[in-house]
């Protein structure tokens, strides 16, 4: 096994949310695929922004207007950088994953025909399945679903039979928020290319292990969210290639966006404002470069190996209990266990465990087709950072075995 | 017992426990003991929206008053039901209408729920009395 090469408990310093208790207990957040804490470097650049710098930008001829802009269009940069796009221009700062989805969906909505086709994994998030559903209802289009093995793998021999000619648009998650399974869109967007459709890649739950490089995947579009990677809610990121955001209709209408409105024709601004209508998330775009710093002084490569190393120990001490069945065993995945115990309802291991300070998620993870095929109302999710211990993962455990014990 | 009385001895119960751990170990025991609905009422019709868990309640008439049975697919919510079929089951319907319902606040269920779950708390007591109300409406 790889011992880790991270100074825990410097780190864990640096998240002042992991001091406080939940129903007397220490609390121990286990529920970082939903949304990941946030650094006291972060936090600072929050209270900062609002306490020094706070103006709207891009428009303004006062300092404090080019110092807010400077800040936002560094932060562009700082996105760009970590994600390696080849321009600025390419990287659209956005609400967040959904919201990027939405623009491509919206996009595409002028270029789709009737019988087309758009190709959707079994291994979706809500957000990435309804703005599909949607988008087929307005043009006619066709929606594929590449389906899933028991493991959670997509099978991807299924993949390469329904692609077609065909098909326009192929959308995946990097990785399952529900299950964790690390999908193989390298393998996906190569043979997407060679039918001429466009590949979508959701790497909302994939961006806070695995830094993408979006020009080596040569990916057309790829959206994160800045709150899984230690950023602020309301932030995000769409990546597109210059040619295809371009190609695609502005999503919304408003200031920020366009270059010249007369009551006749309104002609839109240049890359990215185009799809930044609108005064932006301005103080969350700057504290999400911030997060990414943050992430990056630690570096990505020592995240991913201790994650890996707090999954395979959790992974080894939960199968101990007895009943317990794990969902998603991909032999790729992130630091996800989605779990239930034989005869047990996901939702009362979930309440137990929160009065044990112990925070993880029930339900169905806005992914129902996956809980339909394993034939589940649903799952208990504890899901890693970088943050969390070894220590940690022993009080889930022994949380655990406690509500198995009452709930039998 | 009126649904007053019944009410009062389900504070008194819930007074003599300690912590929210001995508050849960009861309502798990009372989920386990809560009668079964019969399974032919076990349909999407009689689903209570609101709930993270299944709930299922039916209602029926025998003589003048309104029995409640129920179940969900999770022992928590389960108790919780008991709680509520205890309290307003084989009464008239016009007394379930009439009753009031901060006897939750007071046994303290509420504030050891979690959002959703206080929620579905909410819809499942509209639920039964909604099913007083259509009742006694019948009953007319």
């Amino acid at each position: 096994m790889i011992q880790t090469v991270l100074d825990i408990v410097a780190i864990r310093k640096d998240f002042p949310i992991l001091n406080r208790k939940v129903n007397g207990k220490p609390l121990v957040y286990l529920d970082n695929a939903a949304t990941s804490q946030t650094p006291q470097q972060v936090i600072d650049t929050i209270v900062d922004y609002y306490s020094n710098t706070n103006a709207n930008i891009h428009r303004g001829v006062h300092t404090l207007s080019q110092e807010a802009t400077d800040a936002y269009e560094q932060a562009r940069l700082k996105v760009q950088k970590h994600f390696n796009a080849e321009k600025a221009h390419e990287i659209i700062l956005t609400s967040g994953t959904t919201h990027s989805i939405n623009i491509v969906a919206n996009g595409f909505a002028a270029i789709l025909q009737p019988g087309d086709e758009i190709m959707v994994s079994a291994l979706e998030h809500h957000s990435n399945i309804v703005p599909w559903q949607m988008l087929c209802e307005r043009t006619g289009a066709i929606l594929k679903v590449i389906p899933m093995n028991l493991e959670g793998e997509l099978v991807m021999a299924e993949f390469h039979k329904l692609l077609s000619d065909r098909t326009k648009l192929v959308f995946c998650n990097h990785v399952s928020n529900a299950l964790g399974t690390v999908n193989p869109i390298e393998e996906i967007i190569e043979s997407a290319h060679k039918k001429g459709a466009a590949v979508l890649i959701d790497g909302a739950q994939a961006a806070p292990h695995i830094k993408a490089d979006v020009q080596q995947l040569d990916v057309d579009f790829y959206v994160v969210s800045g709150h899984k990677m230690c950023g602020p809610t309301g932030v995000g990121m769409l990546y597109g290639k210059e040619a295809w955001l371009q190609k695609l209709p502005p999503y919304q209408g408003g200031g920020e966006m366009i270059a010249e409105v007369t009551f006749e024709k309104t002609t839109y601004a240049d890359l990215p404002h185009k799809f930044e209508a609108g005064t932006p998330n301005i103080c969350g775009g700057i504290a999400f470069g911030a997060a990414l710093d943050y992430m990056n002084a630690i570096g990505f490569p020592a995240i991913a190996a201790y994650e890996d190393e707090l999954l395979q120990y959790a992974t080894e001490k939960l199968l101990a209990i007895e009943g317990l069945k794990i969902y998603g065993t991909a032999k790729e995945k992130t630091a996800v266990v989605s779990f239930n115990i034989e005869g047990i309802h996901p939702y009362d291991i979930g309440s137990i465990l929160d009065k044990l300070g112990v925070a993880v998620r029930t339900g169905h993870h806005c992914a129902q087709p996956i809980m339909e095929f394993f034939k589940i109302p649903g799952t208990v999710r504890a899901s890693f950072s970088f943050y969390n211990t070894k220590e940690e993962v022993d009080v889930l455990v022994a949380a655990v075995e406690r509500a198995r014990a009452m709930l039998l | 017992m009126s649904i007053k009385e019944i009410q009062e001895e389900i504070i008194d119960e819930f007074s003599m426990f300690e912590d929210w751990m001995q508050r849960y170990e009861y309502m798990i025991e009372l989920g386990k003991s809560l009668p079964m609905i019969e399974p032919q009422y076990k349909t999407d019709d009689n689903i209570i929206k609101g709930c993270q868990s299944k709930v299922w309640v039916h209602a029926e008439l025998e003589g003048d008053r309104l029995v409640f049975t129920a179940d969900s697919d999770a022992i928590i919510t389960k108790g919780i039901i008991a709680i509520l079929v205890r309290a307003f089951s084989n009464h008239k319907p016009m007394e379930i209408i009439e009753a009031d319902t901060d006897f939750i606040d007071e046994i303290g269920l509420k504030e050891h729920l979690s959002a959703t779950r206080a929620n579905g708390l909410v819809s499942m007591i509209k639920q039964l009395k909604l099913y007083a109300v259509a009742y006694q409406t019948q009953l007319n």
